[in-house]
């Protein structure tokens, strides 16, 4: 048994209005210089070190206790789970 | 009539609440903690404002798993009235008792402003001494009040006269200008604005009567004359 870092990235589905991340793109990034930039999301993550005999069982352990705890909010959320040696 | 409400930590419209359900509607009132069991005399469950836990990770997530949410589920089954405000709105959708989410306003702003809603549904037991479409005066105090549900949960919404409140106008961008709804039985209502911050004429720069018909209802149905 091992202890892998596990992240968790909770993002909003397509469609859900994101404000904070037009925010950032609208009010700071093209009113700067880098008007190649065409969208940011904003984006939360966890950081989980967790201790399995694995990396796969490490990932899903983790959306395990993701899905069962409601870490996210299905309806609005979606969740990008990687892991990683510690 | 025994109410109880809930504090969580981190609720801090607890004590208002409190003081309106007691001094102004004469109701026993009880504090309820939320690690503790939900004493089993009550006649009605209000969930008060607040930030509990911080608003950490998603408001009201934290919260949802507190062991009292499990006796609230239990009583809210036999049909008892159960009325969550702000954060106790929020801790009702995230425990999955409410459909639908609150996320941040569209402004990104803490919102502390007054409202007017329309009652869209008055038949549940804290709108039925409303007239249908009559307007409440009503303050609203959240940064995550935007509710959201997708389409099909809002038809659905729509088809059971599930939607309780509405703002008169846009205020947040919440999907169909939605304040407030009711679980299915209609006994679980939810709402973002606070009516106990609005019965008192002393407080209510508008019109206190109105918020009060919120209260006077669960009365109403509790077969209590005040």
């Amino acid at each position: 048994m091992v202890d892998y870092c596990v992240h968790v990235t909770i993002e909003n589905k397509p469609g859900i209005s994101d404000p904070e991340g037009k925010t950032i793109l609208n009010d700071l990034v093209l009113k700067g210089t880098h008007q190649n930039v065409s969208k940011i999301n904003t984006a939360k993550m966890l950081k989980f070190t967790i201790t399995e005999n694995n990396k796969e069982s490490a990932q899903s352990k983790v959306r395990e206790i993701c899905d069962e705890l409601r870490i996210y909010n299905p309806m609005v959320s979606v969740v990008t789970i990687d892991a990683f040696d510690a | 009539m025994n109410v109880g409400v809930v504090v969580f930590p981190g609720s801090n419209c607890d004590r208002d609440m409190f003081h309106v359900l007691s001094d102004v509607f004469n109701l026993n009132t009880h504090y309820c903690w939320h690690a503790k069991p939900l004493p089993e005399n009550l006649d009605a469950v209000v969930l008060p404002g607040g930030f509990s836990y911080g608003d950490r990770l998603r408001a009201g997530v934290i919260a949802a798993h507190s062991p009292i949410i499990q006796d609230i589920k239990k009583i809210s089954e036999k049909g008892i009235p159960i009325l969550g405000v702000c954060n106790g709105f929020q801790i009702l959708v995230e425990s999955g008792l409410l459909p639908g989410v609150l996320l941040k306003n569209d402004s990104l702003n803490f919102m502390c402003e007054w409202t007017n809603l329309t009652v869209e549904n008055n038949k549940t037991p804290f709108t039925n001494q409303f007239e249908l479409n009559q307007k409440i005066p009503i303050p609203i105090a959240n940064g995550e009040g935007r509710y959201f549900v997708d389409d099909e949960t809002l038809d659905q919404l729509e088809r059971k006269n599930q939607i309780v409140f509405k703002y008169d106008q846009v205020v947040n961008g919440s999907s169909n200008q939605i304040a407030g709804v009711c679980n299915d039985d209609g006994n679980i209502v939810g709402m973002m604005p606070h009516p106990e911050r609005a019965v008192e004429s002393e407080i209510n720069p508008h019109d206190n009567k109105p918020s009060s018909l919120i209260f006077e209802s669960l009365l109403k149905k509790m077969g209590v004359n005040n």
